[in-house]
């Protein structure tokens, strides 16, 4: 195996901890003052740059420690969490993500946005530098020049842990670290350096004593020190006047002035009653931070490994079939057994590739923050169904659909402010973004709460680009599928975010592709819904097992509603209409014997497996319905993907293959019954 | 086939109805004997069934439709012959029906000929050449080709659902 690059670990890792920075500041948005979120997001921040400075990313580090130098003053409630802010931040969070992926390519603007930062900062922090500034009247710690108020003398003390080094850990950064907290002097501990012939280069001896004057240092310490904790030694103490030194006394004489037993700095065993109060490894203070429970998997392997439980579910199914026909107990009940806890393995395997869409949500918050600026909109964005989950390769192929449909969304739909005050609407526009299961499917929809597409124009500008003639009649949802030809666009100006007509009719391709399809409903003046219709790609799903003439056929279970017995009454005009009657509702169904052509005998007692898609419902006629089974999902090739009626194919117990039933194809074409009955 | 000399070609040989057909050796994954055939509704008759090979889904194509010819049912010597084709520069395994395999020879890279453009009954686009062995002639398909042909008219509209709404 080879080892993998430490580089592109880190830029993995940050580019987690980004996304985790902009979720933080645009909740920030929301809530200003919520102290957690400004810890996450400062957590973030120093994480980037700690990595960033181990691997080597110094642009990163530099930038980022002055991000967080500013930030900083938020955090301790010197600066207000203005809107303002949180743009700049974004700003600042976008740059960091420039220097991370393109470490080698110059980018200007770093200084600019710092300033801007600043800029912000000192805006909301006015008063509280002022009083910075300021100093103290009546100091009592008169000998420190630069003691203002609320600055007293304190003296830090740390060892490393034995493995730091090795870990890449580089005590002079961190010092570089303290020292940026207030003027200091720094002061080696060679104590326990061993003598030569013991010595191992690998492990810190030296230690380190700093004594600064500062407001109270020990969160900035604490912070400075984040990674290290477990093991280490720390005191941060503060420190009595007399031994207090000027920074520019010569170091020797520190060192004598200040010599302490050591005794000090492990003295938590026996706290002495004087001014020296707090001296405690760190890491009993605060619990260290949870260890992330999770870990990064290549997706080859769960490939692999969904390859292998798929192997396994059909071989468990041969067995099974055997032990059926066999009279042995203890085979029975082994199968059972292998049954379960396959099944179990599935799913397990099969959840492990999912995962939840609001991972996508989240980033969509950031386009709408952005459009709303470049667009002067006011914009409510609202997500429903977060935890709806799917498939981790469908969901990073639906990123770019759906940020082509939320900006369709909010430049085509939403009207300017006074337009919607004229047409009686709350100024503020509505997107909302939802995910919800239907069925064997997963629906996403974006709605608006906009004009709603314009017929009229749709077609005017259809016939212009030649997609339609002029006399070609359509459909009311044929027209509103005119937006996803190629070439198509109704907006009178192109903006910089769409309008150029690419876009939909990729948003369609990339759909089709994941085997999907996509709706839209249209109210003039009140808005439209995009839909978005996705199978539930599992590897592995229950099926259905049905017969049809020879063949044998499986649909997948969670699509399928009931099981009727296909009355003599509808048999007999068969040539008639292709409706059942579902308690009260009229439910066309599809002869699958028609369907697929079936020569053999037509035999009595047929069934009726009523199955559903989104909306619609259709009943598949079958000769006989055979039993569960769990289905290895296996494409078709090229040659047969041009076959519509069928998803996929997969193995039985018996080794013979029987292909899986499209019940979202087989629901639309059931759909063109009724249209039909309606029309006649 | 240019007439320069060339490394003879190293062929699996196979008899469909009363013709000797030459595949390349080297695209052959495996011959097995005939397994329960899934028959795909609605598909060409040249991809008409799906077999399992060792826990893969694969394409059968039965040759002899698309060269017109009879097609009497399986015995004892019929065989499937599992190949990896390129179709449309993406290769796919697929198994060829084959009334009875034989060997694998080397055919003579100058001994093959191109398919002569008139006197066939077969489309010239199918065979990539014909060569001769033991005074007979041995013919080479051009798979790709073939199915690329197959491929496109799989991909237009499926007659399905003409024939079911009628």
């Amino acid at each position: 195996m080879s080892f993998p690059d430490p580089t592109e670990t880190f830029r993995q890792e940050a580019r987690e901890l980004l996304e985790q920075l902009e979720l933080g500041l645009l909740d920030l948005e929301q809530n200003p003052a919520n102290d957690d979120l400004i810890n996450s997001t400062f957590r973030a921040l120093h994480t980037i740059k700690g990595s960033g400075a181990m691997f080597g990313f110094t642009a990163v580090a530099a930038f980022v420690h002055e991000f967080e130098t500013a930030f900083d003053q938020v955090r301790k409630g010197q600066s207000p969490a203005t809107p303002a802010l949180i743009a700049v931040a974004l700003d600042a969070k976008d740059h960091i993500h420039k220097l991370i992926e393109e470490p080698d390519e110059p980018h200007d603007g770093g200084e600019a946005i710092l300033e801007a930062l600043r800029v912000v900062i000192a805006g909301g922090a006015g008063v509280e530098l002022l009083l910075d500034e300021v100093p103290a009247p009546a100091a009592p710690v008169a000998q420190v020049a630069p003691a203002a108020a609320g600055e007293s003398p304190w003296r830090i003390r740390f060892r490393l842990p034995g493995d730091s080094l090795v870990y890449g850990t580089n005590p002079l950064l961190l010092i570089e670290e303290v020292r940026a907290l207030g003027p200091c002097t720094v002061v080696a501990l060679t104590d326990t350096i061993p003598s030569l012939d013991v010595i191992d280069p690998e492990v810190p001896y030296v230690g380190w004593q700093i004594d600064m004057v500062a407001e109270d240092p020990r969160e900035a310490i604490d912070d400075v020190f984040l990674f290290l904790k477990d093991g280490m030694e720390l005191s941060v103490e503060p420190l009595a006047e007399a031994v207090v030194v000027p920074a520019s006394e010569p170091v020797a004489e520190v060192v004598a002035a200040v010599e302490l037993p050591a005794a000090v700095v492990v003295a938590k065993a026996a706290p002495e009653p004087v001014a020296k109060t707090k001296v405690a490894k760190v890491a009993d203070k605060e619990p260290a931070p949870v260890a992330s429970s999770s870990m990064r998997v290549d997706a080859e392997r769960l490939d692999e490994l969904m390859d292998r439980v798929g192997e396994l579910v059909i071989a468990q199914a041969r067995l099974t079939q055997i032990a059926n026909m066999s009279s042995d107990g203890n085979l029975k009940t082994i199968a059972e057994e292998l049954e379960r806890l396959s099944s179990g393995l599935r799913d397990t395997t099969m959840g492990i590739r999912m995962v939840p869409i609001g991972t996508l949500f989240g980033r969509f918050r950031r386009l709408i923050h952005d459009l709303s600026r470049d667009l002067g909109k006011e914009i409510e964005f609202v997500t429903t169904g977060e935890d709806t989950e799917l498939d981790k390769t469908m969901i990073e192929r639906l990123a770019d659909p759906l940020v082509h449909l939320i900006r369709n969304s909010v430049d085509h739909g939403l009207e300017s402010a006074d337009k919607r005050l004229a047409a009686g609407k709350d100024a503020k526009g509505t997107v909302r973004l939802s995910a919800v299961y239907a069925g064997a499917e997963v629906m996403i929809s974006v709605t608006d709460d906009g004009a709603g597409l314009n017929a009229a124009r749709i077609r005017a500008k259809a016939e212009e680009n030649g997609i339609i003639t002029a006399e070609q009649k359509l459909t009311e949802q044929e027209l509103n599928h005119l937006i996803f030809a190629p070439g198509f666009s109704t907006a009178k100006e192109v903006t910089s975010l769409s309008g150029r007509g690419v876009g939909m009719d990729v948003v369609k391709r990339t759909i089709d592709s994941l085997r999907g399809s996509i709706d839209v409903l249209t109210k003039p003046g009140r808005g439209s819904t995009m839909t978005l219709r996705l199978p539930l790609t599992l590897a592995i799903i229950d099926g259905m097992l049905v017969r049809v003439g020879n063949g044998r056929y499986t649909i997948p279970l969670a699509a399928v509603e009931e099981c009727v017995e296909l009355p003599d009454g509808v048999e007999a005009n068969a040539r008639g209409r292709n409706f059942l009657d579902i308690r009260g509702s009229l439910v066309p169904f599809l002869r699958m014997r028609e369907v697929f052509g079936t020569k053999a005998p037509i035999e009595p007692h047929q069934k009726v497996v009523i199955v559903s898609s989104g909306e619609g419902r259709v009943g598949l006629v079958v000769d006989q319905i055979i039993g569960n089974n769990q289905t290895v999902i296996k494409q078709l090739s090229k040659l047969h993907s041009g076959i519509k009626s069928f998803s996929g194919a997969t193995i039985l117990g018996d080794g013979t293959v029987a292909l899986i039933l499209d019940t979202a194809h087989l629901v639309a074409f059931g759909q063109t019954y009724v249209d039909q009955g309606r029309a006649a | 086939m240019s007439s320069a000399p060339q490394a003879p070609m190293k062929a699996l040989t196979l008899r469909l109805q009363d013709e000797l057909f030459a595949v390349e050796a080297g695209s052959v994954r495996e011959i097995l004997d005939l397994v329960p055939i899934t028959e795909v509704p609605n598909a060409p008759e040249f991809v008409a069934g799906l077999i399992n090979v060792r826990g893969r889904v694969v394409p059968l194509a039965d040759l002899r439709v698309m060269f017109g010819m009879d097609r009497p049912e399986p015995n004892q010597d019929t065989r499937i012959v599992v190949m990896e084709i390129d179709i449309d520069g993406e290769p796919t395994i697929a198994g060829i029906l084959a009334d009875k395999v034989h060997d694998v020879t080397d055919i003579e890279a100058a001994s093959i000929e191109d398919a002569p453009k008139v006197g066939m009954r077969w489309r010239p686009e199918f065979i990539k050449g014909i060569g001769k062995r033991n005074g007979g002639f041995i013919i080479i398909p051009n798979l790709g080709r073939i199915f690329e042909t197959q491929g496109a008219r799989t991909a237009s509209p499926a007659a399905s659902e003409e024939r079911s709404a009628s």
